[in-house]
């Protein structure tokens, strides 16, 4: 075979990794070695344990020097993993990093098939492949695009808030975008927070009121992100802001408003407060709402249905004159580098577990629905109490309600079991009720939980090991009677038990949000088999996506506590950040190009490109690329009729020639 | 030629983002499947040009699979439509061609899809297996055979020109 | 529209010994409602749990035989109150398509007798027919004499909603307490309604069997119930037929149940005798306000 191609002598140098045993395990790497040896054009054929080591990669700089090759292939793992270290280990030693092709023989080959002979066999062929292959690549330049500096933060939850801060505290710009009329999330739903039993409220609202009063923080509440367009370093944001019929820079949360409102009682069931207690049609979400800004519901306000309404709110704010009722939905466009999604999680419905008894006995109430109870600034005003008013003397927590289960949800929620028994704690503080938690196994991980735990223990609160098969009202014995009883196999005493309780807390699951599919299609991520948003990598990138510049931070992710979702909301934003002060990114050099004489001006690609990177040239009527704008899909490669687009890194002779390599070993 | 130790032999060309990722997990989830497909990344579906897979039958293949992402997850936004455009036309080339169906195939694979890649690649190997050799290289040569021997005077009878099963 | 209403009928053993009230009061309330049963001919009896658990793939074939004779009259939907012949028939459909071995083994036994089973033949509940195909509207016509003032605990058992929940829920089936209140009688909320009644426990494991059947007339007394109704003839000869036993072990229990047919049958204008009511050995009290001759 004729090993000049027009770039002159060929000279590759080969390299298969053992990668320990995880390759060697099952392929004979020096086999291959052997047999690629003796490929024309190779000069340098070795297997080593770690290729991408310190030394390994200074075999590959030693040899392009000493051998001077001029083409470099690695069988090893995935390029997902490691195709960038090796470019570099091949630029460090002199030659462009374009020259180098690496061959999946790990995640593709040692790790899925168990037959040696035949692991070898395909080993050799892509390795091969590899080889017909790079004698066409050519030297090939990065390209730099600017960044934009400003970040937008989608969601905000404590994740998005401390997200935010940190990089408007950097100096960066930042946008954030919550849907609700008030940041703060779940975690301002809080009593307190295990295991220090911290105040929710008090450690979340010095952040909120650093959003606010922020210099570098554009906070928009009550809005929606409704399209993104661009790439890395180059998004262009659509927001929709809703209309909550009040000015925020006139309104100052005096709430007489409310007071004034026509519907002299509250009637509509209040969110924040899971139902619990009631709202008017103007209300503010909750005392420490940031901003601190009462809305308008669209679909309760007399005024903005019927247009007949005495408009009582709008006189009690005569002098302000904060009201508006001509407000509209506003759709307003902004610029940014860097996106962060922490768009959080949702409950499991507990109705979908009807043995529990959830909505059919009032006294089986959810954990958030406690911690409403549980809270000062409740609607009990901090009592727990049963739906007749009495303080409960028993209560039972159900755990694992919607999580491990294989009827609903697989996954762990991994909170619920410190949240229970918090809760734990806190019942026996304000009742002195018999508190008995029934759980399948106890999750204590994290800084203080085990000992959390021990405490529970010391308190008096009783664990029963079982899953609870059902809460029923019907009763067997004298003491039954008026109570709800739960049926569990207790697993470490052997026998099945009926506990009657006075009211029952069930641990709901935490559950991607309902429009989860929506919002990773806005961004251009994926989602998890089980709806989570997509990791990059679950261990080494758990905070970046597949689409560079959008990252994903707390729960929208995967359940997780709140010291690890902050943890995650500054990854993110060092992640943003670090491209941000780098200033540019670098595009892979794998755009399309057009040789212009071939082309015939058909124009059968421009409607091609989704980035619209493809125009007619009108002096030369002949199609132009705009290399800024393309991201190197190849469609429109494939679909030109005279082969005059071709692909940088996929050229057809490169695709042709694999095809080739992966056929011809025999 | 019924080889008892013949395998098939089946090209994949897998988009970056989804599918190669999905058998990169499959790979990291240690799940097994069959050896008889090799992969050729591209970085989306919308990059295979028909040709590819002509040429890939043409030099030996028994089969190739393109795996692409589910419509609408195209990390490009649509080159996978184009991809199903260009293929249902490809297969009606392929029919005419005798080609069957169960040798070329298009699967949609999403990026947490480990598992799937496993089944399609086992599924198709054994549907291939069961149509035996496609062998196209030995076809064409003796197709190739055929026409310096037809370098014949004018006259001959038609039948020559014998249907090529 | 009436003539659609014609179904294939299997019966089961029960509704022709023990629990022939249910067939009693079943035939002549869908008459008037225009519903033709049409009985199958030469049926054989299903085999019910016991021979599943026995030998699972000649349970169907026993079972096959009567789908493969209702498939050979007809295209006709067949339907079959018993809940435990319910349950046999709609596993061995299952069965037949889930399971080649089963499919074989089955098909191979019914070719010896001229018979094949392609599986298109559906196998309802009189209470799936009632509500979905007749109509509560239809049913509300045809009462004459609405059971007002009698408290019903609609009984549904495990049978007809577990493991196939196809024409109600699984765990709070509401059919037959719509059909109750559609003939003007007061639904008692009974979460027990679809636990266990003991089956043949009662028999075998009596203290376990019996203790079952006594949670379920005892919480009916205790809600108030005047009358359990229910679906299934081995649950009704449980509620039924134990009493004495009940009230020596743990204490009286004492209501009566009947099937939901029969109260239909009442709601109709029928009498107890012609619905078979004096077969109960708790006998249900008189309809308030009525005189019916007892």
């Amino acid at each position: 075979m004729n090993t000049q191609n027009k770039n002159g002598e060929v000279r590759i140098g080969f390299y298969i990794c053992h990668c320990g045993m995880n390759i060697a395990g099952v392929v004979d790497c020096p086999s291959v070695a052997q047999y690629i040896a003796k490929l024309p054009g190779v000069v340098v054929s070795r297997d080593y344990k770690y290729m991408c080591s310190d030394p390994g990669q200074e075999l590959i700089r030693q040899d392009i020097r000493e051998h001077k090759l001029n083409r470099v292939v690695v069988a090893s793992c995935s390029p997902s993993l490691h195709e960038h270290t090796f470019r570099n280990a091949v630029e460090s030693g002199g030659l462009n990093p374009f020259y180098f092709q690496m061959v999946n023989i790990r995640e593709h080959d040692s790790w899925v098939h168990t037959d040696r002979a035949q692991a070898t066999a395909k080993a050799r062929a892509l390795a091969r492949a590899a080889i017909s292959r790079v004698r066409f690549h050519r030297a090939l330049e990065t390209t730099r695009a600017p960044i934009n500096p400003d970040v937008l933060v989608v969601g905000g939850g404590i994740s998005g808030i401390h997200a935010a801060t940190t990089m408007a505290n950097a100096g960066k710009k930042v946008f954030l975008v919550e849907r609700e009329p008030s940041i703060g999330g779940q975690m301002a739903k809080f009593d307190k927070t295990f295991p220090t039993l911290d105040c929710a409220a008090c450690i979340l609202t010095p952040k909120m009121s650093a959003v606010r009063s922020h210099k570098n923080i554009t906070l928009w509440t009550y809005s929606e992100v409704v399209k993104v367009e661009g790439y890395v370093g180059n998004y262009t944001v659509t927001v929709k802001r809703k209309p909550r019929y009040v000015n925020e820079d006139l309104c100052v949360g005096c709430l007489e408003c409310i007071q004034a409102c026509v519907f002299k009682e509250p009637k509509f069931a209040d969110e924040f407060n899971m139902g619990l207690s009631k709202r008017k049609p103007i209300y503010i979400p909750f005392t420490q709402a940031v901003p601190p800004v009462v809305v308008i519901d669209p679909e309760r306000c007399l005024q903005v249905r019927t247009g007949k309404c005495k408009k009582t709110c709008l006189e009690a704010c005569a002098d302000r004159q904060a009201i508006d009722f001509t407000q509209k939905e506003e759709l307003v466009e902004i610029k940014v580098g860097n996106i962060i999604i922490a768009t959080g999680f949702k409950l499991f419905d507990a109705k979908r577990i009807p043995q529990y008894g959830y909505g059919l006995y009032p006294n089986v109430i959810t954990a958030i629905e406690l911690e409403r109870f549980v809270t000062s600034s409740g609607p009990t005003g901090g009592e727990i109490v049963m739906r007749d008013g009495h303080h409960p003397k028993s209560v039972g927590f159900i755990l694992c309600v919607g999580s491990r289960d294989m009827k609903t949800n697989r996954w762990c929620s991994r909170t619920c079991c410190m949240h229970s028994m918090k809760l734990a704690q806190l019942v026996r503080e304000h009742t002195d009720a018999d508190v008995t938690v029934f759980y399948m196994d106890i999750r204590a991980p994290g800084k203080g939980y085990e000992e959390f735990y021990d405490k529970s223990l010391k308190e008096g609160i009783q664990f029963v090991r079982g899953r609870v098969a059902e809460v029923t009202d019907w009763a067997m014995a004298p003491e039954e009677e008026g109570k709800l009883v739960i049926r569990v196999e207790d697993t470490l005493a052997g026998f099945v038990r009926r506990v009657p309780v006075d009211m029952i807390v069930l641990a709901t699951g935490m559950e991607p949000q309902a429009d989860s599919q929506e919002v990773r299609r806005l961004f251009n991520m994926s989602c998890g088999s089980e709806g989570w948003f997509l990791e990059k990598h679950p261990k080494l990138a758990p905070v970046s996506t597949f689409t560079d510049g959008v990252f994903i931070a707390g729960c929208c992710q995967g359940p997780k506590d709140i010291p690890d979702s902050i943890a995650q909301a500054g990854a993110a934003a060092a992640e943003a950040m670090a491209l941000i002060d780098k200033g540019y990114i670098e595009q892979e050099p794998n755009t399309a190009y057009i040789v212009e004489a071939d082309c015939s001006g058909c124009k059968s690609c421009i409607p091609l490109c989704p980035y619209t990177a493809i125009s007619l040239d009108d002096a030369t009527q002949k199609a132009k690329i705009n290399e800024a704008l393309c991201k190197g899909c190849g469609t429109c490669v494939a679909a030109c009729p005279s082969g005059s687009i071709r692909q940088n890194l996929f050229e057809d002779e490169e695709i042709f020639s694999e095809i080739e390599g992966v056929l011809s070993y025999v | 030629m019924s080889d008892p130790n013949w395998q098939p032999r089946i090209v994949a060309f897998f988009c970056n983002w989804c599918t190669y990722t999905a058998a990169d997990l499959a790979g990291v989830s240690r799940i097994k499947y069959a050896s008889n497909a090799c992969v050729i990344r591209l970085m989306c579906s919308g990059r295979v040009d028909p040709q590819f897979i002509l040429d890939a039958l043409a030099k030996g293949a028994d089969g190739v699979l393109i795996g692409g992402c589910h419509p609408g997850d195209c990390h490009y936004g649509e080159g996978n439509y184009k991809t199903m455009r260009r293929f249902q036309m490809l297969r009606r080339l392929l029919r005419d061609m005798g080609i069957e169906d169960q040798r070329v195939r298009l699967e949609w694979i999403s990026a947490s899809e480990g598992e799937r890649v496993k089944t399609v690649i086992n599924d198709m190997v054994e549907q291939v297996r069961a149509l035996g050799p496609l062998n196209l290289p030995q076809h064409r040569a003796e197709w190739d055979g055929e026409m310096t021997s037809s370098t014949e005077p004018a006259g001959q009878p038609a039948e020559q020109e014998a249907a090529h099963a | 529209m009436k003539d659609a209403l014609k179904y294939s009928y299997f019966p089961g053993c029960s509704l022709k010994g023990l629990g022939r009230s249910y067939e009693q009061s079943l035939l002549p309330v869908m008459r008037r409602l225009g519903v033709e049963l049409v009985e199958l001919d030469d049926w054989n009896c299903c085999g019910a749990t016991a021979y599943m658990s026995v030998d699972e793939a000649q349970a169907c074939v026993l079972a096959a035989r009567n789908l493969a004779i209702a498939e050979k009259t007809g295209p006709r939907d067949l339907v079959t109150p018993c809940s435990a012949c319910y349950l046999v028939l709609n596993k061995t459909k299952h069965n037949m398509a889930d399971f080649p071995e089963i499919n074989q083994t089955v098909q191979h036994a019914l070719k010896s007798a001229d018979l094949t089973y392609s599986g298109k033949v559906p196998v309802r509940h009189p209470l799936d027919v009632l509500i979905n195909d007749v109509g509560l509207d239809v049913i509300k016509e045809k009462v004459v004499r609405p059971l007002k003032g009698l408290k019903v605990a609609p009984y549904y058992g495990c049978q007809i909603v577990r493991p196939y929940a196809t024409f109600d829920d699984a765990w709070n089936p509401t059919t037959m307490d719509r059909l109750l209140t559609t003939l003007g009688a007061e639904v008692v909320p009974y979460p027990l309604k679809t636990k266990c009644c003991g089956g043949s426990l009662t028999g075998t494991v009596p203290e376990a069997g019996l203790r079952l059947t006594y949670i379920l007339l005892k919480e009916a007394v205790r809600r108030g119930a005047d009358v359990i109704a229910t679906v299934c003839p081995l649950c009704q000869f449980n509620l039924d037929g134990y009493h004495d036993q009940i009230d020596r072990r743990w204490g009286p229990a004492r209501i009566p149940t009947v099937y939901f047919t029969q109260l239909m049958g009442l709601a109709f204008g029928m009498t107890p005798e012609e619905l078979g009511l004096k077969s109960n050995f708790v006998s249900m009290k008189p309809l308030p306000a009525e005189s019916t001759t007892v």
